[in-house]
């Protein structure tokens, strides 16, 4: 009853045709809310944009969002309550674990789910049924050993945070520094709690390297550029994507000026040239979270854009047929989106390259796109 | 009073009902959603079971009871991906070795007493969580393990929900009769001695230690369980789900549910489950309208919801015949 009344009152809107349901699961609240709020904004202000244009070949467009409390029981929970209630595909989750989680429900339904997570092994071994918009660290590995060969940078150390982020990062720079020639002359680890890495880069500076990577996400690599400035270390420092956020300048302070990373475009919009062919999308995109939520934008939030983006232009062309608009995903050609351009095929159902990253350098606590 | 409520022929009466509804539910549910949620309440059924046996009748407390569930799941899910070997065997296999870790550490901790016995399964249940995430060429680390097969009768693989379901149930419903079964015997009336008075239980000659330790492990046991069934359902696992806050819950579904009581084991797995169900519309105020219901439920309700409801239903039973008593 409270569908039809909803229905009934969205609808007179946009016509009387009935509409195209689409479930999102974020992790609005748990350890992984930075991510799934963002994600959550993203995909209301997209809903309210689509009813607001017409909506999809005049059926409107209904949202069902549920909250995955960052736990994998409430996702797979969630996802059934979505299935049942029948929409056409599932955005989301925000994590690995809680898409993985999630593999097993969505193929035996057969409904497309695209996740906003970053692990590769949503996608490898392909799952026929799930997709991922978020960018996976080989690209942001690959794009820094590129930089590193350009500015002839060939000994480097490696310091790196101890969970499965810093792991995946150090595992993919052995492989492809290993093939770039770019000999790794130590490798350090620091906590994700640490409060200082004084004692590592004390036995870095002793190994003599051209060039610092520290892989982590938040606070660690902050302390990291803080101690290596204290140190009086005046080699680059070139980081991950995991610090393409305001906390890092914030915690890093002056030290973040001339720290060197791979980031997707969205955080220096303004930088791209009016030449790439991302400008466009992440401009509107940018402006459209910008007027209805007053803060800047997050690459969390953009994957959330590109998956709902994909299931809008899917049901344009398809209808609300989940095996056809899996198909249609899956054969996916040149969608220019915000994480970068997405060419998918039923192999690689990511569909990005190293090209989905550009390096960003923190100037004056500001960040700018590296010349 | 409690000895009433724990008569033979109320659970007499008892089993055959609840049996009967559980298996005629799926008739009356047509929607998925609703069977996954059962089969959840089914899995912290058996968890709370196992921890109301340790909590509610031998007067232990554990904060670290996912860790069990969660070395359940890995044996399981190492043994049937790495090893290759059939689903069966390693849900048979999965609370053997839960049982033989809860020996392990029960060995030396259950000397603790009160706090100190918390701190010691706090501090074994993080553990346990920090080798998940760390022992990556077993594990898998924090992106965890896939290609969980799953259970399989004869040709037919039970992957769909209902089939499941009575699964999850069979199992939940014969360790509730296991459960009872201890409880009325001699090893339950020497646990609630224990409970009661370590120091009386053991001048009247009942061997603590032993009784400890075998209620312990036997709640490990059910725990590995209840993580192998969750497993081979989901068919992933990764440490996040056997964390603390998991303990917590299972605590809080004992509690709730009633603590000393077997039927309780259901109420509180079912009302935590379904809570946290029900109030996905409050978003962000989730957690807050969930603490204030829980809070609630302690002040209104301090024996659970089993005992409470169980206490009403009799107080008004003796109310009635108490008048024609005073009539003549």
């Amino acid at each position: 009853m409270l569908v039809a009344l909803v229905a009934g009152i969205i609808c007179p809107a946009v016509g009387a045709l009935a509409p195209y349901k689409i479930g999102g699961l974020f992790a609005i609240t748990g350890p992984a809310s930075p991510l799934g709020t963002p994600e959550r904004d993203t995909a209301l202000l997209m809903e309210k944009q689509i009813n607001a244009t017409g909506g999809i070949n005049g059926h409107p467009v209904k949202l069902i969002i549920y909250d995955t409390k960052s736990t994998e029981t409430d996702t797979v929970l969630a996802a059934k309550n979505l299935i049942s209630q029948g929409v056409v595909a599932i955005v989301g989750p925000s994590q690995t674990g809680e898409s993985l989680a999630l593999l097993d429900t969505a193929s035996r339904a057969g409904v497309p789910v695209i996740s906003c997570a970053a692990g590769v092994k949503i996608v490898q071994p392909v799952n026929k049924w799930v997709f991922k918009t978020a960018q996976s660290d080989v690209h942001a590995v690959a794009r820094l050993v590129d930089y590193m060969k350009k500015k002839g940078i060939n000994k480097i150390s490696i310091l790196s945070v101890s969970n499965a982020f810093g792991d995946s990062g150090k595992q993919q720079l052995r492989i492809q520094c290993g093939a770039a020639k770019i000999k790794i002359l130590s490798e350090e680890t620091f906590g994700d709690k640490d409060t200082d890495t004084t004692s590592q880069i004390t036995r870095i500076r002793g190994k003599r390297p051209q060039a610092v990577v520290c892989w982590g996400t938040n606070p660690g690599p902050a302390i990291v550029a803080r101690n290596m400035k204290q140190l009086g270390l005046k080699i680059p420092l070139l980081m991950s994507h995991g610090i393409a956020n305001h906390k890092f300048i914030e915690l890093a302070g002056d030290s973040a000026n001339g720290v060197i990373f791979p980031a997707g475009r969205l955080i220096v919009v303004n930088d791209i040239p009016a030449s790439d062919p991302q400008k466009k999308a992440l401009l509107a995109y940018a402006n459209a979270f910008k007027k209805q939520y007053k803060r800047d934008p997050d690459t969390f939030g953009g994957h959330a854009w590109d998956a709902i983006q994909l299931v809008k232009e899917a049901l344009a062309k398809v209808g609300p047929d989940k095996a056809k608009i899996r198909s249609f995903i899956e054969n996916k050609k040149n969608y220019v989106g915000i994480g970068g351009i997405f060419n998918f095929t039923p192999q690689d159902h990511n569909g990005l390259g190293k090209n989905a990253f550009v390096l960003v350098t923190i100037q004056n606590g500001k960040w700018r796109l590296t010349k | 009073m409690d000895a009433r409520s724990q008569s033979p022929r109320y659970h007499f009466l008892a089993f055959p009902i609840v049996g009967a509804l559980l298996a005629a539910l799926p008739f009356a549910l047509h929607n998925n959603y609703y069977i996954g949620v059962m089969v959840f309440i089914g899995i912290h059924t058996i968890l709370a079971l196992g921890l109301n046996l340790l909590m509610g009748y031998a007067g232990q407390v554990s904060l670290g009871h996912a860790a069990f569930y969660g070395i359940g799941a890995y044996t399981t899910a190492i043994l049937t991906t790495m090893l290759k070997w059939p689903p069966w065997v390693g849900l048979a296999c999965a609370p053997m070795v839960a049982g033989l870790a809860a020996y392990l550490i029960g060995m030396p901790t259950l000397k603790l007493k009160g706090h100190y016995l918390a701190m010691a399964t706090l501090g074994f249940g993080m553990i346990v969580k920090i080798l998940f995430v760390e022992y990556y060429p077993l594990t898998g680390g924090t992106s965890g393990m896939t290609g969980i097969p799953p259970l399989s009768l004869g040709k037919l693989q039970l992957v769909d929900d209902r089939q499941f379901y009575y699964v999850v149930w069979f199992f939940a419903l014969m360790l509730i009769w296991v459960s009872y079964n201890i409880v009325e015997s001699r090893v339950g009336r020497a646990l609630r001695a224990v409970h009661t008075s370590e120091i009386a239980a053991a001048s009247v000659g009942v061997d603590i230690a032993k009784y400890k330790i075998q209620v312990f492990v036997l709640s490990g046991v059910y725990s590995g369980l209840a993580g192998a069934l969750y497993a081979h359902y989901i068919r992933f696992v990764n440490p996040d789900p056997f964390g603390f806050m998991f303990s917590i819950q299972l605590v809080v579904m004992v509690v709730v549910g009633g603590m000393a009581s077997i039927w309780g084991a259901i109420a509180g797995a079912s009302a935590i489950t379904l809570l946290s169900q029900v109030l996905q519309r409050f978003e962000d105020y989730e957690v807050i309208v969930f603490g204030a219901i829980l809070v609630l439920v302690m002040i209104y309700m301090p024996q659970g919801l089993t005992k409470s409801i169980v206490d009403l239903t009799a107080r008004r039973r003796s109310a009635k015949p108490s008048k024609p008593e005073v009539l003549p």
